[in-house]
């Protein structure tokens, strides 16, 4: 039995270190520094320099023996992140100035963040509880890489802070304008979207029962629900606000307008979707239309009635914050965004951005979860 | 001998004739038909012969377009509005949001029966089609013999006297069909119910039924009645009888004669 098992990301990692080390200075200081021995100029990574490739090529061999998988995940996790959190530590003071080695030894630890992901999505564990943890590290450690990666090169490059700012400074802007983004979020989210979005659903829902009912009202409705749907949301915005005034209410109603369409057509889909032997069955039993709707038909159209929900969810946030755009009391995530761009405070517009995303993500997976428990029955859902 | 019992379907000159898009296709023409209670009639014949259309038309899922039909002296319009009957499907027809018993509960859901009265017809069906046991489970976690004698649960839990069965167990294995004539057989000289039973297989049709109505196709028509000889206590293994036998070749006789092969 051999004891080595290379990968190609550890031994990938260990040749960009090498490379690094040959290049030389990690950067415009340290080039300056080599040239001119007599003066004392300050560089990053003056101390740390032998530290990071050390730890880098240490890590990548080790993982290549024969181990335990944990332990091997364990190796690599702790090489990767001491390198990339002494790489990114060290840049600090000294924005612009990195050389290639830098992005190549931050490349390296990247690669062997690659295999520790590899090495735990590759494992199964025996305990539950174990397979959720790892279900959720795998992911997470996937996003700090990107995040990892956009402060770097950021910083790395010297990347203005207008364009690009790098995560950490949208980091600091949250934690200290928590306050202020209670307020938009209480304004836009629990406000705007969940009442729209209840509105919305709740009038589209009750427009297709009455489209099944009433054929006349399928035959008109429908088309005009199409129109409804196709209006531009930049055209409807403005005006709902001349009727609702400038609060909460006018983008409350333009969130309704988003969400009623999909919500329509899906159920009317979902109600045609049972099939001709189960309604026949109900025929036989003389089961009148009210009764047919509740056993049958509503239970049949339950996945199509949470496919509607889950693409309004995305919508109504949307709708919520463009909506502000065009006239808001002074809070409100869309609101907030218009202001603090036109003041070149682009990291309160990337804090109200990661907001933004965090509550969808949330919103949308509360949804999901939902629809997990309630159309259980369907193979979707239970697998088979 | 039939006669003398109280009729429980009556059709006379029934025909049906479906508009399609090909012009109009006659699925029944000139129905003569009189089922007695507690009879076990099997409708055999090829595809496209009226048969499931008969079923159809007494079950009120399909209009006929000439002749009179009658189901308990009732047109089977009220008949379906005063659940005369259980209908069991090609296809069990299990709602899979509802376990097996909530299932069997459906029909007795919209009558309205009380609360008590459902468990106490649910628990009795689920013994008579020896599903005891498998009350909490979802259709789509049993066999598909379980599930069809699920939905013949279904069906009797509604104590209709007249079952229309449309080739219930069309769609199983060998085995498990023999199984469930058998149980269906024992559950019908339990019961005393009417059963009209629509097969394509001639050893079914011969083994279950006191009358055996083969069909023929274009247009749907009956083309031979034969009254089985048989004694209503069938072992499985009548089926290698002379009688039977006898009884089987008739029936394939009368389904070549009207088997037309000239179009």
């Amino acid at each position: 039995m051999k004891a080595l098992k290379p990968s190609w990301q550890a031994v990938l990692a260990i040749v960009l270190c090498l490379v690094a080390a040959i290049w030389g200075a990690m950067s415009v200081p340290e080039v300056a520094a080599g040239t001119q021995p007599t003066a004392t100029i300050e560089y990053p990574y003056m101390g740390t320099k032998g530290l990071m490739y050390g730890i880098a090529i240490v890590a990548a061999v080790l993982s290549m023996f024969v181990l335990v998988p944990a332990l091997e995940a364990l190796i690599l996790f702790a090489g990767s992140t001491t390198v990339a959190l002494l790489l990114l530590h060290g840049i600090a003071g000294f924005e612009g100035t990195a050389r290639a080695p830098y992005y190549l030894l931050l490349a390296a630890a990247w690669l062997l963040g690659w295999r520790c992901v590899a090495v735990l999505s590759s494992m199964k564990p025996s305990s539950r509880g174990l397979a959720t943890a790892l279900k959720l590290a795998v992911p997470a450690l996937f996003g700090v890489w990107i995040l990892v990666w956009w402060e770097a090169v950021t910083r790395g490059a010297g990347i203005p802070f207008i364009l690009l700012p790098p995560p950490s400074s949208v980091g600091v802007r949250i934690v200290n304008s928590l306050p202020v983004l209670w307020a938009d979020v209480n304004q836009t989210i629990f406000h705007s979207v969940l009442i729209g979005y209840v509105l919305g659903c709740a009038s589209g829902f009750i427009a297709a029962i009455l489209a099944d009912r009433f054929v006349f009202l399928r035959r008109g409705l429908i088309p005009i629900g199409n129109m409804v749907s196709a209006l531009p949301i930049i055209g409807v915005a403005p005006i709902m606000v001349m009727w609702f005034g400038f609060d909460w209410h006018s983008k409350a109603a333009v969130v309704v307008i988003m969400t009623f369409f999909p919500m329509l057509v899906n159920t009317v889909a979902g109600l045609a979707a049972s099939g001709h032997m189960e309604r026949d069955l109900m025929r036989t039993y003389a089961s009148n239309y009210w009764q047919t709707l509740a056993k049958l038909r509503l239970p049949a159209a339950g996945p199509f009635i949470f496919n509607a929900l889950k693409i309004n969810s995305t919508l109504a946030l949307i709708g919520a914050i463009v909506a502000e755009f065009f006239g808001t009391p002074v809070v409100g995530m869309g609101f907030r965004i218009s202001t603090e761009v036109g003041r070149m405070n682009v990291d309160m517009v990337w804090a109200e951005i990661a907001v933004a995303a965090l509550a969808g993500s949330v919103f949308y997976g509360v949804v999901a979860l939902i629809e997990r428990a309630a159309t259980f029955w369907h193979p979707s859902v239970r697998g088979g | 001998m039939t006669a003398v019992k109280p009729a429980v379907v009556a059709a006379s000159k029934l025909g049906l004739t479906f508009q399609t898009n090909d012009g109009p296709v006659q699925a029944l023409s000139n129905v003569d038909l009189t089922i007695g209670k507690g009879e076990f009639v099997s409708f055999i014949g090829p595809s496209g012969c009226g048969k499931t259309t008969f079923l159809r038309v007494i079950a009120d899922l399909e209009k006929p377009t000439s002749g009179s039909i009658t189901i308990n002296g009732m047109t089977p319009e009220q008949a379906r509005e005063k659940r005369a009957y259980g209908y069991v499907f090609q296809a069990a027809a299990l709602f899979p949001w509802r376990t097996i018993e909530r299932n069997v509960a459906l029909p007795l859901e919209i009558i309205g029966l009380p609360k008590a009265e459902q468990a106490a017809r649910i628990k009795r069906t689920m013994e008579l089609v020896n599903l005891a046991g498998f009350e909490k489970k979802y259709p789509w976690q049993l066999s598909g013999g379980m599930q069809q004698r699920a939905s013949i649960a279904r069906a009797l839990a509604f104590e209709a006297d007249l079952l229309l069965m449309d080739e219930p167990f069309g769609a199983l294995d060998e085995i498990v069909r023999d199984h469930l004539n058998e149980q269906l057989l024992q559950l019908w000289a339990a019961t005393d119910k009417t059963i009209c039973f629509v097969t394509h297989s001639i050893p079914e049709a011969v083994y279950l039924s006191t009358r055996i109505v083969v069909m023929s196709p274009r247009p749907g028509r009956v083309t031979d009645v034969i009254e089985s000889t048989l004694p209503r206590e069938r072992p499985l293994d009548i089926r290698e009888t002379p009688e039977f036998l006898a009884i089987a070749a008739r029936v394939r006789d009368g389904l070549r004669a009207g088997h037309s092969y000239e179009d």
